[in-house]
C-alpha cells in the first residue's frame, strides 16, 4: 500500500492508529481517580507530542541516515515559528499559508547554512552548525529586534495589518488561528462514564501533518536516495573514490530535515501564535538530539517514540511533588518513607532535567540504538527461549 | 590610542577565561582523543568551589552580645563565624575576605578528583567509540552536573566577592602616560589575566621541561610507539585529564568575582570555548591559547560603539563569524598540525 512493503505499511498503520486514537490511548484513567495525573490526553500536550515527533523525524533524516550530528537544528524551528507568526500578522489567521511559508523559509535557511557547514564533517560540522544556531539566537535577541521583538518574543497584537481578515474581532480581542474557519483551539469533549476525552481540531491537524511527514520519511528511508545517504554514513571516502560527489546528497538531506524543523516550528506557532528566541537556543537543539538518540537514531519509529517519551515524562515528572510521593509510599514505615521520599526528591518536579540527563547517559552507554534496540533485544530474548537454534538467524546488526 | 588599549585590556579577562578552558579542552583532545562537552561544567564546578568555600568560612554560631541591644532593648544576638572565633576577629575577618584566592587551594584537589573520577568512571569506556558518541555522553554528563549544582545551590547567581583590597578600579592610563581617567581598569581583572598567564606558563613548562611532560608529548605524537617502549601511557593521560580539569576549575574559581556563578555559566562558556579550540586548531596547545586571547580581544573591539554603529550586532556574532571563516578557509585552524582531524 502507498508504495511501501508489507512491514512498512503495518508500521505506518500502527503509527496512524496511535496518533488518531491518542485522545483515548493517552487517557486511560477516569478523571476523578488518583491516577488521573498520569493522563496525557489533553490537547496541549498531545500537540507537543506530534510536533516534536515531526521535529525528531526530520532530524533523524539527517543524523540517522548520514551520521552528520547537527547541534543547531533548533534554529530552523525558530525561523519557522517567526515566519508563521509574521504570516498571521500580515496575511490571515489561516494556518495553511503560515505553515507553507515557515517550511519554505526554514528550507532556504537550511540551504544557506548547509551549503557552508557541509564543507566539513565530523565534529567540525557539529561546531559549525552550533555556531550558526547561536549566531541566529544572538541576532534574534539583539539587532533583529524589529523582526523578532527581542526578549519579549513575537506576538499578535490588536493593530496587526492583516490583509485577509480583521485586525481585531467584533468584541475587540485578537482573532484566533483557524483552518478555513475551523478554530485551532476548538475542542470537542466527550464524557464516557468517568472518562473525559478531548478531541482538539489543532491536535488532529498536527496529527495528520505528522502522519504525512512520517510517510514521506519512510519513503525517503526506502528510496535509492536514502540508500545513498546510508552509504555516506558508512564510508564517505569510498563513495568519493568511486567518483561520486556526495555533497548534493548530504545537502538535500540537510535541507529536508531543516524543512521538517520549520514545519514543526510553523505548527507550534499555529497552535499558539507566539515565537521567542529561546526556541533557537542550543539547549533546544540538544533536546531534539536527545529525543532521536533516546528513541533510536536511524530507525523509523525511534524518533517518534523518543519525542513522545521525553515530552510525556517531562510533563509527568514535573507534576509529581513530595505530597504525591508521600501518598505513594505511605505503606512504608514512617522513617523509611521519609528516607525514600528524600532520595527520590531531587529527580522529580524541577529536577526532571537531572533524570533526563542520567537516562540519556545510560542510553548512550548501554543502548546506543535507543529504545528501539532495547525492544529488539527483549523480543530476541523471548525468541531465543522458544527455539534456541533460531538465535543465529535473529542476530542482525542494529540499525545503522 | 587609549581607546584601543582600553579594548585590548577589556578583552584580556574574557580572553583569559576562553584560553584556560580551551587549553584544558585541547589537552584532553590531544592526549585522549576525546571531545569533552562536559568541560564547561568543570569550569562551573570550579566557580562553585569558590562559593562553597565562602559558605564554609561563613559558618557561624550565635552569641548574645550584652553591649548591643535591639530596638526593644533586649540584648542583641550576633553571628560570629567560627573562623573569627578561632583566629581572632582580625585574622578571621581577612580569611573570610580572601575566600576566593583561598578557594584555589581548595579547588585543586577537588577538581583533580573530579577529573580522575570522570576519566576512570566514564570516558575510559568511550575511547573506541565514534566522536559523536563521545559528544553525546559528555553532553549528558554536563546536563547532570549542571542539574546537581542547581539542586544544591539554586538557580540564582550567587555573588562571590573578591578580597576588599582588589575590589576597586585603578587608573591604568596614568602609568603609561595617558590622561587621567582615560583607562580605568578593575584590579581583579588584571589579577585574573596575571593568574591565567601563570597557569598557562605553568602548564607549558610542565609539558616542556619535565620528563613526565616529555612522555606525554611523545604520547600525543604517537601513542602506540610510546606504549611499545614499555611506558604506561594510559596512566599519564589520566593524570593529564585531571590536570585539564584542574585548569578549567581554577579558571572558574578566579572568574567567580567577575561574574556571579550560576549553574548554566559552564554551558555559556563551553560553546565559545569550542569555537576557540577550532579556531586555534584541534590539538594545538599554543593555538588554543592564542585563539582564546585573540577572540576575547576581538569580541571587546566589536562591542565598541564606533564599530557597532557601522555593523549593528557585530558584537554578538563576531566570534562565530571568525570561526566560520577560519573553518572554511583554513580547516586545521590557526596553528593546527597537519593531518589532525582535518576533514
Amino acid at each position: 500500500m502507498f508504495g511501501l512493503n508489507k512491514k512498512d505499511t503495518s508500521l505506518l498503520l500502527v503509527v496512524a492508529a496511535l496518533t488518531l486514537f491518542a485522545p483515548f490511548i493517552l487517557n486511560p484513567f477516569p478523571t476523578d481517580s488518583g491516577l488521573a495525573q498520569f493522563n496525557a490526553g489533553y490537547p496541549d500536550l498531545m500537540q507537543r507530542f506530534v510536533i516534536f515527533g515531526i521535529f525528531a523525524v526530520g532530524f533523524n533524516i539527517l543524523f540517522g541516515l548520514t551520521g552528520y550530528l547537527s547541534f543547531g537544528h533548533a534554529a530552523f524551528l525558530g525561523v519557522g515559528s517567526y515566519s508563521a507568526v509574521w504570516m498571521f500578522k500580515l496575511l490571515s489567521m489561516n494556518v495553511i499559508p503560515a505553515i507553507i511559508l515557515s517550511v519554505i523559509v526554514a528550507g532556504l535557511f537550511a540551504l544557506l547554512i548547509g551549503f557552508v557547514s557541509l564543507r566539513r564533517s565530523g565534529i567540525y560540522f557539529s561546531i559549525l552548525t552550533l555556531a550558526f544556531a547561536q549566531m541566529s539566537f544572538n541576532l534574534a535577541y539583539s539587532v533583529l529586534t524589529p523582526i523578532t521583538n527581542g526578549e519579549t518574543g513575537l506576538q499578535l497584537t490588536l493593530d496587526d495589518p492583516r490583509i485577509l481578515g480583521v485586525s481585531a474581532t467584533a468584541d475587540g480581542s485578537i482573532p484566533v488561528t483557524s483552518l478555513f474557519g475551523l478554530e485551532m483551539r476548538s475542542t470537542y469533549e466527550m464524557a464516557v462514564g468517568g472518562w473525559n476525552f478531548q478531541f482538539s481540531a489543532g491536535y488532529y491537524l498536527c496529527a495528520i501533518i505528522m502522519l504525512v511527514s512520517f510517510y514521506i520519511a519512510v519513503r525517503i528511508f526506502r528510496s535509492p536516495f536514502g540508500l545513498m545517504l546510508r552509504a555516506v554514513k558508512c564510508n564517505q571516502n569510498r563513495m568519493r573514490y568511486t567518483g561520486l560527489n556526495t555533497r548534493p546528497y548530504t545537502l538535500a538531506a540537510f535541507v529536508i530535515s531543516g524543512m521538517y524543523a520549520g514545519l514543526a516550528g510553523g505548527l507550534m506557532a499555529s497552535m499558539d501564535p507566539l515565537a521567542g528566541a529561546e526556541r533557537m537556543q542550543w539547549t533546544a537543539s540538544g533536546e531534539v538530539v536527545l529525543m532521536t538518540i533516546l528513541g533510536g537514531a536511524g530507525t523509523l519509529i525511534g524518533p517518534v517514540l523518543g519525542a513522545g517519551f521525553i515530552k510525556y515524562f517531562e510533563n509527568i515528572f514535573s507534576k509529581i511533588n513530595d505530597n504525591v510521593l508521600h501518598q505513594w509510599f505511605s505503606w512504608l514505615p514512617d522513617g523509611i518513607e521519609d528516607f525514600v521520599v528524600f532520595i527520590i526528591h531531587p529527580f522529580i518536579g524541577k529536577g526532571w532535567h537531572l533524570t533526563l540527563g542520567i537516562l540519556f547517559m545510560l542510553v548512550v552507554i548501554y543502548l546506543p540504538g535507543g529504545l528501539v534496540e532495547g525492544g529488539q533485544r527483549i523480543s530476541r530474548l523471548f525468541k531465543k527461549n522458544k527455539s534456541s537454534d533460531d538465535g543465529a538467524a535473529a542476530k542482525t546488526t542494529p540499525a545503522e | 590610542m587609549d581607546a584601543i588599549l582600553l579594548q585590548i585590556l577589556n578583552g584580556l579577562d574574557k580572553g583569559s577565561a576562553y584560553a584556560l578552558i580551551a587549553l584544558g579542552l585541547t589537552l584532553i583532545f590531544g592526549t585522549l582523543g576525546v571531545v569533552n562537552f562536559a568541560h564547561g561544567a568543570l569550569f562551573m564546578i570550579g566557580a562553585f568551589c569558590a562559593v562553597t568555600l565562602q559558605r564554609i568560612l561563613n559558618l557561624s554560631y550565635e552569641v548574645v552580645d550584652a553591649t548591643q541591644t535591639d530596638f526593644l532593648g533586649n540584648p542583641l544576638k550576633v553571628k560570629v563565624p567560627y573562623v573569627e572565633a578561632w583566629f581572632g576577629p582580625e585574622m578571621g575577618g581577612s580569611i573570610i575576605d580572601w575566600s576566593v584566592p583561598l578557594a584555589i587551594l581548595f579547588a585543586i584537589p577537588v577538581m583533580i578528583f573530579v577529573g580522575f573520577a570522570m576519566e576512570r568512571g566514564l570516558i575510559k569506556h568511550f575511547y573506541k567509540r565514534p566522536h559523536a558518541d563521545q559528544i553525546l555522553v559528555t553532553f549528558g554528563l554536563a546536563i547532570v552536573l549542571q542539574e546537581v549544582v542547581k539542586y544544591f545551590y539554586g538557580a540564582n547567581p550567587i555573588p562571590t566577592g573578591a578580597p576588599e583590597a582588589f575590589r576597586g578600579s585603578f587608573d591604568f592610563g596614568v602609568l603609561l602616560g595617558f590622561d587621567p581617567n582615560a583607562i580605568i581598569y578593575p584590579y581583579w581583572r588584571l589579577i585574573y589575566f596575571g593568574f591565567a598567564a601563570v597557569i598557562i606558563g605553568g602548564v607549558f613548562s610542565f609539558l616542556q621541561f619535565t620528563t613526565f611532560g616529555m612522555v606525554v608529548r611523545a604520547g600525543m605524537a604517537d601513542r602506540e610507539t610510546v606504549g611499545l617502549l614499555g611506558i604506561n601511557i594510559d596512566k599519564r593521560f589520566t593524570f593529564m585529564f585531571g590536570l585539564a580539569a584542574a585548569v578549567a576549575g581554577l579558571a572558574g574559581v578566579m572568574y567567580a568575582p567577575i561574574n556571579s556563578p550560576n549553574y548554566h555559566m559552564g554551558m555559556d562558556f563551553l560553546v565559545l570555548s569550542f569555537v576557540v579550540v577550532v579556531v586555534g586548531g584541534m590539538g594545538s596547545l599554543p593555538g588554543a591559547v592564542a585563539a582564546g586571547f585573540l577572540l576575547g580581544i576581538l569580541e571587546s573591539f566589536a562591542s565598541m560603539n564606533e564599530i557597532k554603529s557601522i555593523i549593528p550586532g557585530i558584537d554578538q556574532i563576531i566570534i562565530y563569524v571568525v570561526a566560520i571563516i577560519i573553518l572554511l578557509t583554513r580547516p586545521r585552524g590557526l596553528m593546527g598540525r597537519k593531518g589532525v582531524m582535518e576533514d
